[in-house]
């Protein structure tokens, strides 16, 4: 435990990244977000608001969506993190990916590693969801181009080719 | 401008006892942080005065739902989806369940705690008027022990609770007597994700051989606090309901509730709406005592 008046001492804070683990040097009260972004070099969660309202900081802690931007790094110890960097098997796409691309899920890509980890948690808890779950779902992650409705198209195929892919 | 992490001080004890022991060496120096979704805000803002904070998010001993034939107590470190995937806390205690599926959007109520809500005691908090209606009590600890206390009256004035200075909640209590009564819950604002409520409306009530024998009303975002509407309660309590004593009771309601301007809506509005909400929920609990 550290102990000063006025300042953090920073702490070595391991986390698991993509199923690789990692040791940082970092003030307990940085945010994952940035750890990711600078110290880790995964640029894909972005800062939107940096409030929590916006969602394109969206990673899965312990499989769990959160907002990184709200995070103190050091309640990541010992946590599994995703990012979209992880969503990926090398160059094979998720079949969220693929549907996003091919219903045009994605215009300036701000939001859509967001989009992707929200619709990726959704669907780990509800494999075929109905619309207003969709909705629902990725109502904490804004997007200020598509108007959402391919968005919801692109989870609701992915939904569909990974059921059709089970049975 | 954004606050620098260099002069934030945090640490993460493995146990309740020692947060408490923690709090208790210097009162009301250290700074519970949960699921962040209030601090981390607050300090993303440059707002965030205290420098030295201590973690509770995920200690075990907050964590716990326990279903007791008279309560069910919550630790006041679930969070929101806890309680909204909870089966039980769903069927006898909708109004809570609801209002926790429109508090924040996923990743809020991943990390949001129904605690953390309570202290930080937000007049337009959507979880809080079910609590109220509810009569949920509060487990407060401290290194000095434990006391329970009703949840109506924890606050005191905006932002000001009951809550001493080396104290944590540890748990909300709910009991389990509400299962005849119709369970009311709505949020009036610009979505249900995110968006802060305008207003807010958790009511329950029971009507038997067509008279009140029981009602409470709270609601969110129209006063200091997170309100109970007494005055409106005894208006209608002993009473049949028609469509005389629903017009008194808006009026009494919209009397009662003390809104404000604010960048959400305004006071007048407010007033308004708290009256329309009370009249709706009146109109549910008529219609309830027709099916009975």
């Amino acid at each position: 435990m550290t102990m000063s008046t006025h300042h953090g001492f920073k702490s070595e804070i391991s986390l698991t990244v993509n199923g690789r683990r990692k040791t940082v040097l970092a003030f307990p009260m940085e945010r994952l977000l940035d750890v990711l972004r600078q110290q880790l070099g995964l640029t894909g969660a972005k800062e939107g608001c940096g409030e929590g309202e916006c969602g394109s900081c969206s990673v899965l802690m312990n499989g769990a969506l959160v907002n990184s931007c709200l995070v103190p790094v050091l309640q990541a110890e010992g946590a599994s993190i995703v990012t979209i960097e992880g969503v990926a098997a090398g160059l094979q796409l998720s079949a969220l990916q693929e549907a996003f691309l091919e219903c045009n899920g994605a215009q300036c890509g701000i939001c859509t590693p967001g989009m992707i980890l929200a619709a990726s948690h959704l669907l780990s808890k509800k494999p075929t969801p109905a619309l207003a779950e969709i909705q629902e779902g990725l109502s904490g992650n804004l997007c200020r181009c598509t108007g959402y409705v391919q968005i919801f198209d692109a989870v609701a195929k992915a939904a569909r080719c990974a059921t059709a892919k089970m049975s | 401008m954004r606050s620098d992490p260099r002069d934030y001080e945090l640490v993460a004890p493995s146990s309740l006892q020692a947060v408490v022991a923690l709090l208790a060496s210097n009162p009301g120096k250290w700074l519970p942080i949960a699921g962040g979704t209030d601090v981390m805000v607050q300090y993303a803002a440059g707002k965030l005065p205290a420098c030295k904070l201590v973690s509770i998010w995920n200690l075990p001993e907050l964590r716990r739902i326990e279903v007791l034939p008279g309560e069910i107590y919550v630790g006041a470190g679930c969070t929101y989806t806890n309680i909204r995937e909870h089966e039980i806390l769903v069927r006898e205690f909708p109004v809570l369940a609801s209002s926790a599926r429109w508090t924040g959007g996923v990743a809020n109520q991943n990390r949001g705690t129904l605690g953390g809500n309570i202290v930080n005691a937000s007049p337009a908090a959507d979880s809080l008027p079910a609590l109220l209606a509810y009569d949920a009590e509060l487990v407060l600890v401290s290194a000095r022990g434990e006391r329970r206390l009703s949840y109506t009256g924890f606050h005191l004035d905006y932002k000001k609770t009951q809550l001493a200075p080396d104290e944590l909640i540890q748990a909300v209590c709910l009991p389990r007597r509400f299962s005849g009564y119709v369970h009311h819950v709505r949020k009036v604002g610009a979505r249900n994700a995110q968006a802060i409520s305008k207003v807010c409306i958790a009511a329950l009530g029971r009507v038997t051989d067509s008279t009140v024998d029981d009602v409470r009303i709270a609601f969110g975002s129209v006063a200091p606090i997170p309100l109970r509407l007494h005055e409106t309660e005894s208006l209608l309590k002993g009473k049949s309901i028609d469509e005389s004593l629903i017009g008194l009771a808006m009026k009494a309601a919209a009397a009662e509730v003390r809104p404000i301007d604010d960048i959400r809506s305004t006071a007048k509005y407010r007033a308004a709406v708290a009256g329309n909400l009370v009249a709706e929920f009146l109109n549910l609990l008529i219609a309830d005592g027709k099916r009975a």
